[in-house]
């Protein structure tokens, strides 16, 4: 299937800096695909940078972003101008931020809120887009809709307020929905929650999902495919179970076994978490792969150049010379054997 | 529930038996609650639950917050200050309403003898002057330009203060470098001066002057709007605003201008009472409108007999001492009802 967003070899730089460096990505309609990365790895700006809402000193320095349109017509939003990007936005991909106690107007009533949305994209009149409105707020799940319509968002929980964030955003059916960490700021049992919605109205509206996160948990439950970001660039990109069952990154397999188990029965008191040595600041200034420094089999080929995406299996990606290496030394020692 | 009495843990072991008791009322108590929780509806602690638990009895408890502006109205109100600074406004804004009606004749006019003092004779209260004018009747009639000016000037002012500050906040880069360097040569020019020019040049008349007054004070808006206008987008809900695709114009007066509001209120009630003054002081040096009485003008003509009849400086300025006092009083109160860091949420 032709992807709904194709990102391709993708730079944003500040003067000073370059954050994220040649990324591409793809997702496709109806599919979930999480990036994930540490803080600073780029995700975040990425996101925005699909937005084309980055911060007034980031451009985006090369790449391409193309968008597939309602009607089929491919576009490339790094270069649409202001006029057209606002027919996009909120329409064609809509996006949910990470903070949902600062994310809406404090003196609009959030049925104000979504029902703003609607009348901008679909011209409805103020009647109508108010009982859409009503109708958005129940399709997240809020209780009483019509009342809640007039809440000022200072009366609602945080989890409520991103279920009035993740109406505003599909109210208008968006084929792209990226999801900025949706549920970092939320309490760990309202986070699920939230997490079925998204997923929910993924699949009811078909639309691709790009999910933001830090949390593995997050990510074997509700990715389809995942891609490992770090210090601006992607290493690894996978179908979620290879990921998981098969990681081959350094990077992906130290931040694996760094996450805790329940059902590895690990405990804090049974020892120390594992951890990748150093931070990501290491990576700054660095020639060669990013990771190195941090790297437990980092050779000299590793600092030598940029290690590029190699494909080890149809949809798995690496970046990676070492691991790659022996990944196809296996695949041959197997075909040998077999 | 133990440590109910004035004494510290000791209390328990010296008073056995009433802990005794107190436990086996607790138990009994608990008794009670596992009880009623196995029973269908379990009720106790109706206000406490999981926040997004699909029930509807949040909705009662976030009733009993005060709602943002409902709460800054009550601030306002309980601010005895504020609301006698609102009280004095009334009467002047009563009397400059019914001055037609009360002083039906020219105040202008010669009405009776000149200079009586107040008191002398019932149909003049507050006396005469020196050309036999009811003194009162200018006071009535002069609380109409007053607040005329003030008001207009003050609304030209925030309208002109508004859009150059929402301009230059919002947009920053080359727009908010070019109209602040305008903002800053408004401000360098001596505000009065800028206005007595602006008045001579153009013919002394009540928009004129109004106009020229919200010439001199519009920067102090437009300063004020720029800074509310570069904190606040930045904040999240403008990016999402974005996000959706809103317009510069929508996100600019629908989402970013009403957040920015409340301080340039509490400014608004400041620069009235300026104004105020500035008309005054145009007045009292025969620049204002020589049509129509003003307290300012009363002043001026009042300054020949200051040592004889005093009177008739002191009783306009009077007015305007109280008319200026009461918005800087409002404005006070204003400031406490809307200031966030105060509590008054919204």
């Amino acid at each position: 299937m032709a992807p709904l967003i194709d990102v391709r070899d993708l730079s944003i730089a500040f003067p000073r800096a370059t954050p994220v460096r040649g990324l591409s990505l793809t997702v496709a309609a109806g599919e979930t695909v999480a990036l994930v990365g540490e803080s600073g790895s780029g995700k975040s700006l990425t996101a925005l940078a699909l937005m084309r809402l980055l911060p007034d000193a980031a451009r985006i320095a090369s790449g391409e972003i193309l968008f597939r349109g309602r009607d089929g017509a491919v576009t490339d939003l790094a270069g649409l101008d202001d006029r057209a990007l606002r027919r996009v936005r909120g329409r064609d991909i809509a996006m949910v931020f990470q903070e949902p106690m600062t994310s809406l107007n404090p003196v609009l009533s959030v049925g104000q809120q979504v029902a703003e949305v609607v009348r901008l994209h679909e011209g409805l009149s103020r009647r109508a887009a108010f009982a859409r409105a009503v109708e958005l707020l129940d399709l997240v799940r809020i209780p009483e809709p019509r009342r809640r319509a007039g809440d000022y968002p200072h009366e609602l929980s945080g989890g409520m307020r991103q279920r009035v964030m993740i109406a505003i955003a599909v109210a208008c059916a968006p084929r792209l929905l990226i999801a900025d960490e949706p549920t970092t700021a939320l309490d760990v049992t309202i986070q699920a929650q939230v997490l079925d919605l998204l997923d929910a109205l993924r699949r009811d509206l078909s639309m691709g999902l790009l999910l933001i996160t830090h949390d593995l948990g997050v990510v074997a439950e509700w990715a389809d495919r995942v891609a490992v970001m770090y210090a601006g660039r992607k290493v690894e990109d996978a179908p979620f179970e290879t990921l998981f069952g098969a990681p081959l990154h350094p990077y992906t397999r130290g931040l694996l076994a760094a996450s805790p188990r329940l059902d590895a029965g690990q405990h804090y008191s049974a020892g120390a978490l594992a951890e990748i040595a150093g931070s990501i600041a290491s990576a700054a200034g660095e020639e060669g792969c990013a990771f190195a420094p941090r790297c437990p089999n980092a050779r000299a080929l590793c600092r030598a150049a940029v290690p590029a995406l190699d494909a080890v299996a149809p949809g798995h990606l690496v970046a990676c010379p070492v691991t790659t290496s022996e990944a196809q030394r296996e695949a041959r020692h197997a075909l040998a054997v077999g | 529930m133990h440590g109910t009495g004035t004494l510290p843990s000791g209390g328990h072991a010296a008073n056995p038996r009433a802990s005794d008791a107190e436990d086996r009322a607790a138990a009994a108590a608990l008794g009670a609650e596992r009880a009623q929780a196995a029973q269908p509806e379990p009720d106790f602690w109706p206000n406490v639950h999981a926040p997004d638990a699909a029930r509807t009895v949040t909705a009662d408890v976030a009733r009993l917050a005060p709602v943002g502006r409902r709460h800054a109205l009550l601030v306002f109100l309980s601010n005895p200050t504020a609301v006698a600074g609102l009280l004095i406004l009334a009467v002047v804004v009563g009397a400059a309403l019914a001055a037609p009606v009360l002083f039906p004749d020219d105040p202008l006019e010669m009405a009776g003898r000149p200079l009586q003092w107040p008191g002398q004779n019932p149909r003049f209260p507050l006396g005469t002057d020196a050309l036999g004018r009811d003194v009162l009747a200018g006071l009535v009639h002069g609380a109409r330009v007053s607040l005329l000016v003030g008001a207009c000037a003050t609304l030209a002012g925030l309208l002109a203060g508004i859009l150059v500050g929402a301009t230059a906040g919002y947009f920053g880069g080359v727009v908010d470098d070019v109209l602040s360097k305008l903002i800053e040569i408004f401000q360098t020019v001596p505000g009065f001066i800028l206005l007595i020019v602006l008045v001579a040049i153009a013919q002394p008349s009540v928009p004129a002057i109004a106009l020229a007054i919200a010439a001199v004070s519009w920067p102090q808006v437009a300063r004020l709007v720029r800074a509310q206008f570069r904190a606040i987008k930045e904040k999240d809900f403008v990016a999402a605003a974005r996000a959706l695709g809103f317009g510069h114009g929508r996100i600019i007066f629908r989402e970013i201008l009403p957040n920015a509001l409340p301080p340039v209120i509490v400014l608004a009630s400041v620069t009235v009472a300026t104004a105020i003054l500035m008309e005054s002081a145009l007045s009292f040096m025969g620049l204002g409108d020589p049509n129509v009485v003003s307290w300012g003008s009363m002043i001026g003509t009042g300054r020949d007999l200051l040592r004889t009849a005093w009177f008739l400086s002191a009783i306009p300025g009077v007015a305007i001492v109280l008319t200026v006092l009461s918005l800087n009083l409002i404005g006070d109160g204003l400031n406490e009802a809307l200031n966030p860091r105060r509590g008054g949420e919204g």
